[in-house]
């Protein structure tokens, strides 16, 4: 407690995990976080626990499956490509209610794309990359500190809600160094799992862990429990920063290493006498919908960043609901929006009369 | 004060290195600090940078947009990230490697002869911890006792034998006096 370390994200995902619980990890190596698993590897021997480098990303989340039905905290990370790969798994665990973290650092696109950062995957992971009606926990960080704060989080929740929890950081925020401090936000939690599949010890009947159901009232059944759990989610776990938001003349929404650019933009904006406001979704989904009711009609005009073509925004928008201008502005291939872009941007919104 | 600091070179002269011993230190000096890497697919000749902010402030974007200094390790970084320094900013270059000048007459120019320097103390590897000497100096970024600590906290035990002549090399850095 109380010292600071300089760590890279991907080594502090990894770290945070271990001081988590976490004793299993599966994953197969993809720059950028291809720290993660490294970090694991030199460690998990030590705490008795168990790395596997899997054949392929579909052999590393079925891995997954398994120690998540065997009620174990357990872990994935990948990036973009390789974790399109694991879709099908994760459909399968959001239907059979596993709960288990998987990191998605996320990697310019589409196809193999390149190593470079981006945030391009954002429908992939909060509108479902996989098949079926069901929801992700999707965590954003912004730093490495709350990279650790945020995955310990993950693990409380995933056990909490018994559902699958994405942390969704951008190549920076993997390959980075900055300082961390482990400090306890929060204690680790230790859930009572009577469903996991852990032997009867010929005392009970037996735990069933499926994500396969042949009747359509029973599926529907199942579908709409989810959806009921689903909606507790977005009641109870919903994390936003709103940042200078009260009377601003431009809200700025981003999420991640983008939203920092963002924050020196606001102090650029403020010396030429304007007021920026930043609303920072910290879960992607639950999306942070009502802070943009909440301020829909403050500004002058709302504008999203993304290190994409334009994904989250859509969100903003639905939340906007039409009461209020949503411009986008957004670099794709690995680049960054550049400050002083975000900055005449910001300017042209504030000028409008 | 925010010190922005964009290291820039070939792969393999330590550039990268160079930023993590700034941000180690600075970090024990109670700093606020950030360090990016150029993660791309670098090589050994290939070319290399990395960000390093430092300060008293809590860090926004671990990107720069605008240098306070830029540390020049050869011609092709020098040419490339010029113009990202601020007006009135540092330009380190080592002139053993960069025989140009940069094009801005609005920056302080400092031309050291690190890879000569390091030469004659026995190792080119220490050509950086020269420059970092001479960046010290300019801007008080960290302490001698501080920048000792870094390098036993990053350099593996079996380089720890390195550690005198490296504090040589930033005094002599340091001592250089720039034409």
């Amino acid at each position: 407690m109380g010292e600071k370390l300089l760590m890279k994200g991907n080594e502090v995902i990894a770290e945070a995990a271990l001081r988590a619980g976490c004793r299993h990890y599966f994953g197969y190596p993809i720059t950028p976080q291809t720290e993660v698993a490294h970090y694991m590897s030199r460690k998990m021997e030590e705490l008795g626990g168990t790395f596997v480098q899997a054949e392929s990303e579909l052999a590393a989340i079925n891995m997954v499956y398994g120690a998540a039905s065997a009620g174990k905290r357990v872990m994935t990370s990948s990036s973009s490509p390789g974790i399109s790969l694991k879709q099908e798994g994760i459909s399968y665990s959001a239907c059979a209610e596993l709960p288990m973290v998987i990191v998605d650092i996320v990697r310019c696109g589409p196809g193999l794309g390149g190593i470079l950062p981006a945030q391009c995957d954002y429908f992939q992971i909060v509108k479902g990359g996989g098949h079926g009606d069901y929801n992700l926990i999707v965590f954003a960080p912004s730093s490495v500190q709350e990279l650790y704060e945020l995955v310990v989080h993950a693990f409380n929740v995933a056990d909490t809600y018994r559902n699958p929890v994405v942390i969704l950081g951008d190549g920076y925020l993997g390959q980075m160094m900055e300082a961390v401090e482990f400090r306890d936000t929060e204690p680790v939690e230790h859930i009572d799992k009577p469903w996991a599949t852990v032997g009867t010890h010929m005392k009970r009947e037996h735990n069933v862990i499926t994500s396969i159901y042949i009747e359509a009232d029973v599926l529907e059944a199942h579908n709409n429990r989810l959806q009921e759990k689903y909606r507790s989610i977005q009641k109870n776990e919903t994390m936003v920063e709103e940042y200078n938001c009260e009377g601003a003349d431009v809200i700025v929404t981003a999420y991640g290493t983008v939203a920092r650019i963002v924050k020196n933009v606001i102090k650029d904006a403020a010396s030429e006498g304007i007021k920026v406001g930043l609303i920072r979704p910290v879960t992607l989904w639950p999306f942070p919908s009502a802070s943009f009711v909440k301020y829909a009609d403050t500004p002058k005009g709302f504008l999203t960043v993304e290190m994409s073509a334009g994904q989250m925004v859509e969100d903003v928008r639905l939340a906007v609901n039409g009461r209020n201008s949503v411009e986008f502005y957004g670099r794709t291939g690995g680049n960054v929006p550049e400050q002083k872009v975000i900055l005449q941007k910001v300017r042209d919104i504030a000028s409008r009369v | 004060m925010m010190h922005q600091i964009i290291l820039a070179g070939f792969g393999g002269q330590g550039i990268l290195s160079m930023g993590h011993f700034i941000a180690h230190a600075a970090l024990l000096e109670g700093k606020n600090v950030s360090w990016l890497p150029s993660y791309g697919p670098e090589k050994r000749g290939g070319t290399a940078n990395c960000h390093v902010i430092v300060g008293d402030e809590e860090v926004g974007s671990p990107i720069i947009s605008s240098a306070t200094v830029l540390i020049a390790m050869n011609q092709p970084s020098l040419e490339k990230f010029e113009s990202s320094v601020e007006p009135g900013g540092i330009i380190i270059t080592d002139k053993s490697l960069v025989p140009v000048k940069p094009s801005r007459s609005d920056v302080r120019l400092y031309e050291i002869p690190a890879t000569e320097m390091a030469y004659e103390l026995g190792n080119p590897t220490y050509a950086g911890v020269v420059i970092l000497g001479k960046l010290t100096a300019l801007t008080g970024i960290m302490t001698e006792e501080n920048f000792e600590k870094a390098l036993k906290a990053i350099l593996k035990p079996s380089r720890h034998y390195m550690i005198p002549d490296e504090m040589k090399a930033l005094r002599q850095g340091a001592e250089y006096e720039c034409s």
